[in-house]
């Protein structure tokens, strides 16, 4: 249970006279998993229409991040406000607005694919002909029309990523929040996916992207946070969070461990 | 190398030991089992020797066929229960083949089963002191068994993991090879109506002995008997066994290092099933996922095939009898209360529910339709049934109001429990028969603590009930259906709106406790 304040802190709509809301503002997040804090007080703030890419380390707290930012995981302290509604206020009203692809977690993969699409479009209340025809754009879009009928079970695990992302699409979301969404998926699908989210974003809806590839980030949002350890290192453009360095070497720099080239000499030599 | 491989498991054994407490418990049971097994089968054979060496023969050859066919099948039932030391894991690394297989044979005996197997292996050469002949070839005998065990398990499972490899094989074996087990015990029961003479056993066992199962054991008794050509006969047979099963082993290991099993898709489902014939509604969507997932997930449809099993026993053991009467009843409870371990079998896929904006009651109902829809009637046939079949047609109000009333019950009371604890089962693909480490106390408790209640609030139909059948009382029979009815659907209706509620409050708490199962 969190602490009823915690709720009752920010009003819902902290209204800014002209400036529309955020697609999500997230403030002051704290989780901890026993021992381990995973969020140390995370800020931040997702404009409207933005291509937003959240990059960090592993064990950065990034998955943990965006649970909270989506209303799988409770937050210790902290708001999360998506488009300026309190999101653990009003959980079922906020949610209807969020497209959802978690990292880690299984699907109900005994359904088959054209059926698990069509059962996150019904839970979100589409009518049975919308989610018919969404259905079967979306396994178009991504490739899956001739796996529609098999298994989830039986996906490989790129085509396990596309059906997650089905099921995130199908209800016309407002913010799409997608974890490690390319991990594991071909090029090519990879790139008909780009360019569904990149003419989503035009039409005025918001994507969140984590991601471990720095060039995809460099290349693909347009806004960009740097996370380690819990906190935010940076966050803003990506041109202005990199500089005039690379995103890659500006992330290195920020947050650093890099080790020096010269460690395992031996490996130069052939052992025979 | 065997040496190392012997180290492999027992460091394994030792971290898997220190990852965990319920480990540590769960190995002193199999510890404590074990013994008790051991010292049953050791005082057993040590008795017989001591006072009846008559009946030696028959004992050892029928005790050590039966251990070595449990080595051979158990592990295809329980596949994976000794995985520690997958052969496969060592496909990477340069080691002969040769070695690799003395390695894990060695390394199998490490751990209860191999150790209580060694133990009674040694006791059933023992008791052939009284004749050194005897005494040799039981020695050479029961070395002969084990290895006939230990190779004979590895070959069966090398050989079956090609076919376990693919999903639907596993799932149709894992039910269809249990079954029996169940039924044993009140097959047995049933065993002494037929008239199983000396006669018969001498021959089962005269027969045995010449098997690859029994020939190892039978050897000693032959040389007793006077006959050194037989028992070096069968000696001969029991080591052919043994040399056959490692080539097979050896075989099959090489094939499969290189063709590891992989998955084969066979099922496709036209359409979209249950979710075009139900209403397009959030209510209609989650019924429909939890009926698909009742015939098409292995551990939901192993609780279908078990629904036969317990009046299948009840009339073995006591046919025409008034306990038929409690197959309805009984079988309803447990069909209700099924839906209590629902959110841990959706396991992480859950949150597709907690992201999608869904009331925590569409969930629960969602979940009680579907079982109903398979449930009721079920249960419906299952009073009527035995009730008419029995000549207790007078006493059928009494048992459908109870029925009624006790499917309903378990269905409110799982409804809230579902939304309060989750345990680690095991996942969809997993051998349904493998029990999760860890799992026993919170399952344990919140079954027990469930039950109770479930129990406690189904008292008035049960009490009601009783009194009908006990004075043939039509007017109380009636009174049952309608305190069962009302009673029940009262509770039901409370269970989804309180478990929906507390749904909501702990969804969350709830995937992040199944996220960190392991």
């Amino acid at each position: 249970m969190p602490p009823e304040d915690v709720r009752a802190a920010v009003p819902d709509q902290p209204h800014l006279p002209d400036q529309p809301p955020p697609a999500l503002l997230l403030q002051g997040l704290w989780r901890r998993f026993g021992e381990k804090i995973a969020v140390a007080g995370i800020d931040l703030t997702v404009p409207a229409g933005s291509f937003y890419g959240l990059v960090g380390p592993n064990g950065a707290g990034k998955t943990t991040t965006l649970s909270m930012a989506t209303g799988l995981l409770q937050p210790d302290f902290g708001t999360v406000l998506v488009h300026g509604r309190n999101l653990w206020a009003d959980p079922v009203g906020v949610k209807a607005t969020l497209g959802v692809l978690p990292d880690g977690v299984r699907l109900f993969d005994r359904l088959t694919g054209a059926q698990l699409i069509t059962y996150a479009g019904l839970l979100h209340g589409l009518d049975r002909d919308t989610v018919a025809a969404r259905t079967a754009d979306l396994l178009g879009a991504l490739d899956l029309a001739a796996d529609a009928d098999k298994l989830v079970v039986d996906y490989s695990a790129g085509m396990t990523k596309k059906a997650a992302l089905a099921c995130a699409l199908v209800h016309a979301p407002r913010l799409l929040v997608l974890d490690e969404p390319f991990e594991a998926v071909d090029p090519v699908s990879a790139a008909n996916i780009r360019d569904i989210l990149a003419s989503y974003v035009a039409s005025g809806g918001t994507v969140i992207v984590s991601s471990h590839v720095m060039d995809l980030v460099q290349r693909m949002c347009d806004h960009v946070a740097v996370i380690a350890g819990g906190h935010v290192l940076a966050a803003g453009t990506v041109d202005d969070v990199r500089g005039d360095a690379s995103l890659e070497d500006r992330f290195v720099e920020l947050v650093g461990g890099r080790v020096g080239g010269e460690g395992l000499a031996w490996l130069r030599t052939s052992s025979d | 190398m065997v040496a190392h491989l012997v180290r492999l498991k027992l460091t394994l054994l030792r971290n898997g030991l220190r990852r965990s407490v319920w480990q540590i418990v769960g190995l002193v049971v199999a510890a404590i089992y074990g013994l008790g097994v051991l010292v049953l089968a050791v005082a057993g054979l040590v008795t017989a020797s001591a006072t009846r060496p008559d009946l030696l023969p028959t004992i050892t050859v029928l005790l050590g066929s039966g251990v070595v066919l449990a080595w051979w099948v158990v592990p295809l039932i329980a596949f994976g229960v000794d995985a520690t030391v997958d052969p496969l894991r060592f496909v990477l690394y340069p080691i002969p083949r040769r070695a690799l297989v003395t390695g894990l044979a060695i390394g199998a005996l490490v751990g209860v089963p191999g150790l209580v197997t060694a133990v009674v292996a040694v006791a059933m050469a023992g008791v052939w002191w009284r004749e050194p002949l005897a005494l040799l070839a039981g020695v050479v005998g029961s070395a002969l068994g084990v290895l006939t065990c230990i190779v004979g398990s590895r070959a069966t499972t090398s050989l079956m993991s090609s076919l376990l490899g693919k999903r639907r094989f596993r799932e149709v074996l894992a039910a269809v090879v249990v079954l029996p087990f169940v039924l044993l015990g009140p097959l047995l029961s049933q065993a002494k109506r037929l008239d199983v003479g000396e006669d018969t056993l001498d021959r089962a066992v005269a027969v045995l002995g010449w098997t690859p199962l029994g020939a190892s054991w039978a050897a000693p008794a032959a040389a007793t008997d006077g006959d050194p050509l037989g028992a070096l006969a069968r000696l001969a047979v029991a080591l052919v066994t043994v040399l056959v099963l490692a080539v097979v082993w050896d075989r099959a290991l090489a094939h499969t290092a290189v063709n590891p099993p992989h998955e084969q898709s066979s099922t496709k489902v036209r359409g979209i099933g249950w979710f075009g014939r139900l209403p397009a509604t959030p209510l209609g969507a989650v019924t429909a996922r939890c009926l698909t997932y009742w015939v098409r997930d292995p551990r939901y449809a192993m609780s279908i095939v078990f629904i036969p099993v317990f009046p299948l026993i009840l009339w073995v053991v006591a046919p025409d009898s008034e306990l038929l009467l409690f197959v309805g009843p009984v079988t309803a409870f447990f069909l209700g209360w099924s839906i209590s371990s629902d959110v841990s079998f959706d396991g992480t896929a859950f949150w597709t529910h907690v992201a999608a904006p869904l009331r925590g009651r569409t969930d629960r109902l969602g979940r009680v339709l579907a079982v109903s829809a398979l449930g009721l009637p079920v249960t419906l046939v299952f009073a009527v049934v035995p009730a008419v079949a029995t000549g207790h047609a007078a006493d059928l109000p009494a048992v459908l109001g109870l029925t009624i009333g006790s499917f309903l019950t378990a269905l409110g009371v799982a409804s809230v429990a579902s939304a309060l604890v989750v345990m680690p089962v095991q996942k969809a693909g997993e051998n349904p028969f493998q029990t999760r480490q860890g799992s026993s106390t919170a399952a344990v408790t919140s079954q027990l603590a469930g039950w109770s209640v479930t129990l406690g609030l189904t008292l008035p139909s049960i009490v009601l009930a009783l009194l009908a059948v006990r004075q043939h009382s039509a007017p109380l029979g009636w009174l049952t259906v309608l305190v069962g009815l009302g009673l029940g659907a009262t509770l039901l209706v409370l269970g989804v709106r309180i478990g929906g509620k507390a749904l909501e409050r702990n969804q969350t708490q709830l995937l992040a406790k199944l996220v960190s199962f392991p």
